[in-house]
């Protein structure tokens, strides 16, 4: 200390334009500086009991020194809980690494009162590099535990709203899906739905339902987007098409009216198109099997798999998004299914699935090699083979995936549309 | 998981507890490697694991733990082990060795507790209450927080030896917070004491002299309902003997590994 008076005599001649800084610095000893520094400072031994505390941190809890030094152990000033979490991560670590920082724990006051603080630990090893006592200083960290648990408080929220987001979005979109399909007697029939985003409702749509005795529609498009916006288009765009097959089941007629109410509908803000191919089926007793019209706006053309091996598309050329125009061109185009005969309806996300980092698409080629590796299969097979190449694509699906497929059995017998069943809604998946 | 220590020497399994992992066992693995197959692993979820085969519902209670030993042992083939468990990996042990036997030619059975709740009811005394619990789960939110973030420079920042900051950093940081929150529930909540019964290996009950988490009475309770066990007390204080006092633990287990192998 005598040295540092030496000091400050010649720091008092050089700062002779601040003659106030001398007495204050003259009483800032390094003894002062320990006991009353603006943090509290704590040595134990290596056993965690205290051996030296300061001032500063006494008078936070309360506790005089005697009671402390010699007395307690770091632990013992603890919650129960921090007690638990020292003796788990806090301790090992130190030992371990022989420092350790900017832990928040919890000090228990002699009154019972708690202290959020931020602990800072080192150990201090002798010459032979034997571990002899542990420095601790402690900073109290009320101010900033408090905004802390406001982080935490928020995230948690965050977390929750999410959950409720998504279960919001499963929900919805499990009510524009058909729970079940309508069994067709003499046609089995699966469907899909893949959902990319469990954060979004995506803007797929498929079924199938009676008409008339004798007939059933059917039909699967996708709305352009995503989201609460894309939903309620699907929706109307479902409840359209099936009211508009009741009124008129010729297909092109049934798209046409689906053009006039979505564009009737539309407003800048909120565009409203779609994709959709919309099919009539109807029976052919004489030669087994069904008659089928397809009419297409816009749609990717479906895939015909028949019994002998061989897969095409089935173009329905000419076809306009559905809801641009005041009067959509409307393709059609009618087939036979026959006994062993598959006909799959998909849409693009599919086809549009990435299949490398480089922007690759899947793509309508591989989708007809596919179809024809497959054919002559099954609805429920083909829907399964197609699942699991949507599984297989994994992050590169990257928009939803419905897929519809019916298959007029090779026996009579086996039909009744009892595979439909087993067709997945978005629950499922 | 790793294997040190000579062929054909007996084989000696170290479980870590919660909190840490595998490298808890740093110091006292060059004692026991000299004499012994030494088997370190991560439980999956700690350390290195491959946090992948995750999942909430098998790790939520020790039996899905107590499985994975028992795969081990049989992936490693090298015949019956001496499994030692640190704290919670104690009952995964006894939970392992009640299921299949033959697999351990010992049990050891470090700072264990068999149930850390109080039970009034059963005079029994396991330190805490479940308010305590919760207390801790508060504690390990709490320093998510600033815990990864502030953590990794701290450690990586120590020059002498790279290699230990690193696995520090790795171990840490990649604790989930939702596989930490979890595995404290699955260790602290869990009751294992009437499994102890179900032991029928010989077992070295290795308690410290001082603990906070598994007091002596309970290191007596668990060595009273194994019989035919032996009770050492460490001269150690705190949870974790085989860094406080890493010579009288690894001798410990050594003697005992010995006398079992013989």
């Amino acid at each position: 200390m005598s040295d540092g008076g030496g000091d400050g005599r010649a720091c008092g001649t050089d700062a002779a334009g601040e003659p106030a800084l001398l007495p204050a610095l003259l009483e800032d000893s390094a003894e002062d500086l320990y006991e009353n520094a603006p943090c509290g400072y704590l040595s134990t031994l290596m056993d965690g009991q205290i051996a030296k505390v300061n001032r500063t941190l006494l008078d936070w809890l309360g506790y005089r020194r005697e009671e402390l030094v010699g007395r307690r152990r770091f632990a013992d000033l603890l919650t129960v809980g921090g007690q638990l979490y020292h003796e788990t991560h806090f301790a090992p670590l130190l030992r371990m690494q022989g420092e350790l920082s900017g832990i928040a724990l919890e000090l228990k006051a002699a009154d019972g009162s708690r202290l959020p603080v931020l602990v800072t630990s080192v150990v201090k090893t002798g010459g032979d590099g034997e571990p002899l006592l542990i420095r601790t200083t402690v900073f109290d960290a009320r101010d900033r535990r408090a905004y802390e648990a406001e982080l935490l408080r928020a995230r948690q929220e965050a977390d929750r709203e999410r959950e409720r987001l998504q279960r919001l979005a499963t929900t919805l979109q499990r009510t524009l899906l058909p729970p079940a399909l309508e069994d067709v007697p003499g046609l089995e029939v699966a469907a899909y739905y893949h959902i990319a985003s469990v954060d979004e409702v995506g803007g797929d749509f498929y079924d199938l339902f009676p008409l008339a005795a004798d007939a059933w529609g059917l039909f699967l498009g996708d709305v352009c987007g995503k989201g609460a916006a894309a939903a309620a288009v699907t929706s109307l765009t479902r409840y359209t098409l099936r009211a508009a097959a009741v009124y008129d089941p010729d297909p092109a007629a049934v798209l046409g009216n689906l053009n006039t109410v979505l564009n009737q509908n539309q407003n800048g803000a909120d565009p409203r198109f779609c994709t959709v191919v919309f099919g009539l089926l109807t029976p052919d007793p004489a030669a087994g099997g069904f008659h089928i019209t397809l009419a297409g706006g816009g749609h990717p053309p479906a895939v015909l798999m028949r019994a002998d091996g061989s897969a095409r598309y089935l173009p329905t050329p000419g076809g306009q998004l559905i809801g641009v125009l005041p009067d959509a061109h409307i393709a059609t185009t009618t087939l036979r299914l026959g006994p062993g005969d598959t006909l799959l309806l998909y849409t693009d996300g599919l086809t549009e699935a990435r299949t490398d980092r480089s922007g690759g698409r899947y793509g309508d080629e591989a989708l007809l090699d596919f179809a024809r590796a497959l054919a002559p299969t099954t609805a429920s097979a083909a829907v399964e083979a197609l699942r699991g190449l949507l599984t297989s694509l994994g992050d590169g699906v990257d928009d939803d995936a419905a897929l519809l497929a019916i298959t007029v059995p090779r026996s009579p017998a086996t039909g009744g549309g009892a595979a439909g069943r087993g067709g997945r809604t978005p629950g499922a998946s | 998981m790793t294997v040190t220590g000579p062929d054909g020497a007996p084989a000696v399994m170290l479980a870590h507890g919660f909190g840490c992992d595998q490298n808890m066992w740093r110091l006292v693995v060059p004692v026991l490697e000299r004499d012994f197959r030494v088997v370190l692993f991560d439980h999956v979820g700690a350390g290195r694991s491959d946090l992948s085969s995750w999942s909430e519902e098998r790790y939520a209670s020790l039996e899905g733990y107590a499985e994975d030993v028992l795969e081990m042992c049989a992936e490693l083939a090298l015949g019956p082990v001496v499994f030692v468990g640190h704290s919670v990996s104690a009952m995964i042990g006894v939970l392992a060795a009640a299921a299949e036997p033959e697999r351990f030619r010992g049990l050891v059975l470090l700072t264990p507790s068999p149930c850390y709740i109080d039970d009034p009811a059963a005079g029994y005394r396991g330190g805490f209450s479940a308010e305590d619990i919760e207390e801790l789960l508060a504690s390990l939110e709490a320093n998510y927080l600033g815990w990864s973030a502030t953590m990794a420079p701290v450690i990586m920042g120590n020059p002498e030896r790279p290699e230990l900051g690193e696995e520090l950093t790795n171990s840490f940081c990649r604790t989930d917070p939702e596989i930490a929150r979890v595995f404290a529930r699955a260790t602290f909540l869990s009751d294992n004491r009437a499994d102890l019964a179900r032991v029928r290996l010989p077992t070295l009950v290795a308690q410290c002299s001082s603990d906070a988490i598994a007091p002596r009475e309970v290191g007596a309770f668990v060595h009273a309902q194994i019989a035919g066990s032996e009770l050492v007390t460490l001269s150690a204080t705190g949870h974790c003997p085989q860094l406080s006092a890493p010579e009288a633990t690894a001798a410990a287990i050594a003697s005992f590994a010995a006398g079992v192998s013989r």
